[in-house]
């Protein structure tokens, strides 16, 4: 043991200590209480993710949680118990708010999970025991809760000269380190034997402040009994020398640049909480799951402290400490000068929680009205960190953040010393934390910014590409179409007619709708430039008018030619059409088809007949004529039957596309006759047989219907496996009409909640249109309510959708369809344009009559497209119903 | 007179060097585009919310370069208004009301049992920050959403809404203290004597 040479920091303060109140009694270690509260946030970093599930039964020790990236940490249960509930809690915080905690139930059995300590830790690889460390859940006990690993892997980036623990223990009131030392003195020095294991550091010194006599002689004697190499550093006592970089000031002399690590300088700094919480990972496998705390303040009869498991709610502590409740005034979670207030007691204790202060009014009485800066120059005097507090308060209370951070802002512990001086009682420090946290957010808006912009431009970049891919299409489409209209004329003759017709029947039809999309494109343009003309005419630009005109006249000579040519094109088109139909004479194949099966069905049963009967008469000669001459024929008709069959499918693709379900379907009930009667033919026979077993023509009987059932059955089954593809088909057409009105309905109700948005900003403005509104309005709900009476019974809408999906004649229903849904858009367009229109009659009441008449217009069309669509609608119906008879 | 006309001549020369010097430099060191408006364009938040009557931020960076009022942007509020007059040296304005009001930051929320998968708000987003194909269910990736209201309008059923950004313990900031104003009438130390007496 040798005692380490010690060096100054500038400023500091020396506010009055209390820490003799909280050391009259030994050691606590309170009951159970009736629930631990986990926040899965005890860390700086990533929350922990959650192992375990609502209800389960946990050991003491057992991993809950674990870390969720790189910074981040494990977390265990404290005790043996149930999870109550992994829910949002108020945690200790300074916001008061809450956060996602696990809450267990404890059973009061304390039962451990198997401890298994980390054996050759001084031989295993370093990376291993790192990891080791993190599992248990250590992160440093000082305050910041930095995961211990992660600090340990920065000290590796350079040689270390001095490894330094942290025990000054600086705050007023809190004595929660020193108690730990007197109490935990060979498991502190074993685990930082452990850590310097782990860091190799040129000096291992242990910082302390004098004012812990019984302390630091434990230490000196347990050091010196082992003969060890590590440095006990006693530091006068002075607030804030327990601040990371003030003691590394202290002990080394060196200061650690602004914006830079310890571990930067080759410096490590760990708390003597931590260390022993490494001591107990390491030898006796014990994760981290309580920590030492002082309960103090003038409201507990019994300051002291206390060795409590983590999540132990701090009203349970003062109930432990007996709590003066009455007396209570604040609650503050840390020591005075960096503690917080907590606005209830019942949060819990974290792994970072080192003091719990209830104080009364007198002890900590509310903070004095902020006066004027009198440029008094203490808090200059007072401040560890070597910053100008002055200019600090000036640019936070400007807001000016750059000039903050160029005066070095971030470089502030928060330790309260120059509000502690200053003679106006500025609250500084939290004016610095509000302009950190300004500094941090305009940071983090930044970067938002940045990367939404870069989105935004590659969404751009993206819509251009696609754009430009689309024209480049649309040349080559029509370069392509231009040739093709050649081709045709070409090719014609050489084709049969009907192939021809269908062949010029594409590209016709390709070529209308270009035709019809030009045309709605010369058309827009003719209305644009006839309202700039419009515009042109009110303002009076005589010179623009002119070329306006010009242009104008322009654009409808283009838009009668389009027209032109496309009635044109149309033309050809129904002519091809007309023609088409001549493509498909397949109507006699299938009737001789039809004969055919009958004849063999008609020499089927005769020849069945007269083997009856030469069965019963087996001598008769003639019998035997007759059943050879049946036999000829019923192979002769099988024979056609099978050619015809043979070249149905090559010639009549058309019918077979068109109606193969119904086909399919009744073959597979013919099937199914077929099984059953085979099945009852052969248990009659097997009757027979258990009657008379020796008849020899039974048995045979008997084997050959057990064949005959088995090829049926056959059948049957690679009919039904084809069937379910037919009807399928019909029901899904039937759920996608449920779906499309429950869309509708949806539609409908949002515009009932739109019109009446507009209704009451109406009635608000006490405008005239309101009776036309109120009318919209009606008619919206009544629309959505019609929608929903035809949703509430989707029955019908199904069985009404089933034939028209699987009829053979649906061709015409379908059509109808679209033109249904056609009519359908253009009243939702209608509409729509009356809704803009209304909008602008809102917005401009001058050009009322000019708008009136175009609303007019706009309801014009709309009826009309709606008295088409009923029409349509009606057209359906009956078709629906023939389609319906033709099943 | 020779002296006059050597001083005329050597000026003369010098003249033409140091022109030729400028040329060089005008076009080796020649700056493509606007480097003001790439200024102003990083102050603007980005949002693409098209409420200044622009499509996109950028626009409107260069509507201000060439003379638009700053205070035509809710979403950057009065910061990015002082930013703007700092940048610009003119003198800060509140905010232009009719381009809509400073609101706290918010994002879209798509309640997703009522979405019908139109994609309409998909294609009304200008930062591609909404999932979804067509007839599937549509859902905003939040840390995406810049909050700019673009995809409210179009949904034909009313899906999406507008939530407020809520405080957590880990986003949460401390207020700034409320200073002297907050106390009228203690401004030297003798009031503060008064007030502790009683």
């Amino acid at each position: 043991m040798q005692t380490a040479t010690v060096f100054s920091f500038h400023g500091g303060i020396h506010p009055p200590e209390n820490k003799a109140q909280s050391l009259r009694l030994p050691l606590g270690r309170p009951s159970l209480p009736n629930e631990l509260i986990l926040p899965l946030g005890q860390h700086i970093g990533q929350s922990s993710r959650p192992l375990i599930n609502v209800g389960d039964k946990v050991l003491k020790g057992q991993t809950i949680a674990i870390n969720n990236g790189f910074l981040s940490s494990f977390l265990h249960a404290p005790t043996s118990g149930t999870i109550k509930a992994i829910e949002e809690r108020p945690i200790a915080h300074p916001s008061g708010l809450s956060d996602v905690c696990i809450v267990i139930t404890p059973d009061g059995e304390e039962q451990w999970d198997t401890l298994t300590p980390l054996q050759h830790w001084n031989t295993l690889s370093k990376t291993d025991v790192l990891a080791y460390l993190a599992e248990m859940g250590i992160v440093g006990m000082g305050g910041a809760g930095f995961p211990t690993q992660v600090k340990l892997q920065g000290a590796h980036k350079h040689p270390l000269t001095h490894f330094i623990i942290n025990a000054a223990e600086c705050e007023p009131y809190i004595t929660a380190d020193d108690m730990l030392i007197r109490e935990k003195t060979i498991e502190l020095v074993l685990g930082i034997e452990a850590l310097q294991h782990l860091v190799e550091a040129e000096q291992v010194i242990i910082g302390i402040e004098d004012n812990k006599p019984t302390a630091i002689a434990e230490l000196n004697k347990v050091l010196s009994d082992r003969l060890s190499t590590i440095q006990v550093a006693v530091v006068p006592t002075k607030y804030p020398s327990g601040g990371e970089k003030q003691l590394i000031q202290l002990i080394t002399g060196k200061e650690v640049p602004s914006g830079q690590y310890p571990a930067d300088i080759g410096i490590l700094c760990q708390n003597v909480g931590t260390c022993v919480a490494v001591h107990d990972a390491i030898f006796l496998g014990k994760p981290l799951i309580s920590r030492f705390t002082t309960l103090t303040g003038d409201v507990l009869k019994a300051p002291q402290n206390v060795e409590v498991l983590l999540g132990t709610p701090i009203s349970h502590l003062l109930d432990y400490a007996e709590n003066d409740s009455k007396k209570l005034k604040r609650l503050v979670m840390g020591g005075p000068m960096m503690g917080f207030t907590l606005d209830s007691a019942n949060v819990p204790i974290v792994k970072t929680s080192n003091c719990v202060l209830a104080a009364s009014k007198k002890e900590l009485p509310q903070p004095a009205p902020e006066q004027a800066c009198i440029r008094c120059g203490m808090c200059e005097q007072a401040c560890p960190a070597s910053l100008l507090p002055q200019q600090l308060l000036w640019f936070s209370k400007s807001q000016e953040l750059e000039k903050a951070e160029h005066y070095n802002l971030f470089d502030c512990i928060e330790c309260g010393a120059c509000s502690y001086v200053c003679p106006s009682s500025i609250p500084l420090v939290q004016y610095y934390r509000h302009t950190k946290s300004s500094i941090r957010e305009a940071r983090e808006a930044a970067v938002k910014s940045d990367l939404a912009k870069q989105r935004f431009e590659a969404r751009k970049a993206r819509q251009d590409a696609e754009a430009a891919e689309k024209e480049a299409k649309r040349v080559a489409r029509q370069k392509a179409s231009a040739n093709k209209t050649t081709d045709g004329k070409k090719v014609a003759p050489k084709v049969t007619p009907a192939t021809a017709a269908a062949a010029t029947a594409t590209p016709a039809g390709d070529d209308s709708k270009k035709l019809k999309i030009d045309l709605a494109i010369a058309k827009t343009k003719l209305k644009k430039l006839q309202k700039q003309l419009l515009a042109a005419q009110e303002s009076e630009h005589t010179e623009e008018i002119g070329t306006l005109q010009l242009q104008a006249n322009e654009q409808e000579k283009a838009v009668a030619l389009l027209e032109e040519q496309l009635a044109k094109v149309e033309e050809q088109l129904t002519k091809a059409v007309a023609s088409a139909p001549a493509a498909s004479p397949k109507a006699p194949a299938s009737d001789e088809l039809k004969k055919a099966k009958v004849d063999v069905a008609l020499s089927g049963t005769k020849l069945k007949k007269t083997q009856k009967q030469l069965a019963e008469s087996p001598d008769d000669a003639e019998l035997q004529a007759k059943v050879a001459g049946f036999e000829k024929e019923l192979a002769d008709a099988q024979a056609r039957l099978s050619k015809l069959a043979a070249d149905a499918p090559a010639s009549s693709t058309a019918p077979k596309a068109a109606a193969p379900k119904a086909a399919v379907s009744d073959e597979l009930k013919k099937a199914k006759v077929d099984v059953a009667l085979l099945g009852v033919k052969l248990k009659k026979t097997q009757k027979q047989l258990a009657d008379a077993p020796d008849d020899s023509e039974l048995q045979a009987k008997v084997a050959g219907f057990e064949k005959e059932l088995g090829e049926a059955q056959a059948r049957l089954a690679t009919l039904t496996s084809q069937a379910p593809v037919a009807q399928p088909a019909a029901t899904a057409s039937a759920g996608d009409e449920l779906k499309k009105l429950k869309i509708d309905t949806a539609i409908a109700k949002a515009a009932v909640k739109k019109v009446e948005k507009a209704l009451k900003k109406a009635e608000d403005l006490n405008s005239p249109e309101l009776d036309t509104i109120r009318q919209q309005l009606q008619d919206a709900q009544k629309r959505a309510d019609d929608l929903e009476k035809a949703l509430a019974n989707p029955t019908t809408v199904a069985s009404s959708a089933a034939p028209a999906a699987s009829a053979p004649a649906s061709d015409e229903t379908a059509r109808n369809a679209e033109h249904i849904k056609k009519q359908k858009i253009a009243a939702a367009l209608a509409k729509a344009q009356i809704n803009k229109l209304n909008k602008r009659l809102a917005d401009s009441p001058q050009d009322a009559d000019s708008i009136q008449l175009e609303i007019t217009a706009a309801k014009q069309k709309q009826q009309d497209a709606e008295a088409q669509l009923t029409q349509l609608q009606a057209q359906l119906t009956p078709s629906q119903d023939n389609t319906q008879e033709n099943r | 007179m020779l002296t006059v006309l050597i001083a005329v001549g050597i000026l003369l020369v010098l003249s033409l060097i140091f022109g030729a010097i400028l040329g060089y430099a005008n076009v080796r060191f020649h700056v493509e585009g606007d480097p003001i408006v790439d200024q102003i364009d990083a102050i603007l938040p980005q949002t693409q919310c098209g409420q200044c009557g622009h499509p996109g931020c950028r626009p409107y960076a260069e509507a201000i370069s060439n003379g638009e009022a700053i205070n035509h942007c809710p979403p950057g509020g009065q910061a990015t208004i002082q930013a703007l007059a700092d940048l610009l040296d003119v003198e800060a304005i509140p905010l232009d009301g009719d381009h809509g009001t400073e609101t706290a930051k918010r994002v879209a929320v798509i309640r997703e049992d009522e979405c019908i998968g139109c994609t309409k708000c998909i294609q009304a987003c200008p930062v591609d920050a909404i999932l979804g194909a067509a007839k599937q269910m549509h859902t905003v990736i939040a840390d995406e959403c810049t909050g700019c209201d673009l995809c409210v309008e179009p949904c034909p059923v009313d899906c999406i809404d507008m939530v407020e950004v809520g405080v957590t313990s880990r986003t949460w900031s401390w207020d700034k203290p409320q200073g002297i104003a907050a106390q009228p009438g203690s401004i030297i130390a003798t009031d503060r004597q008064a007030e502790v007496v009683h």
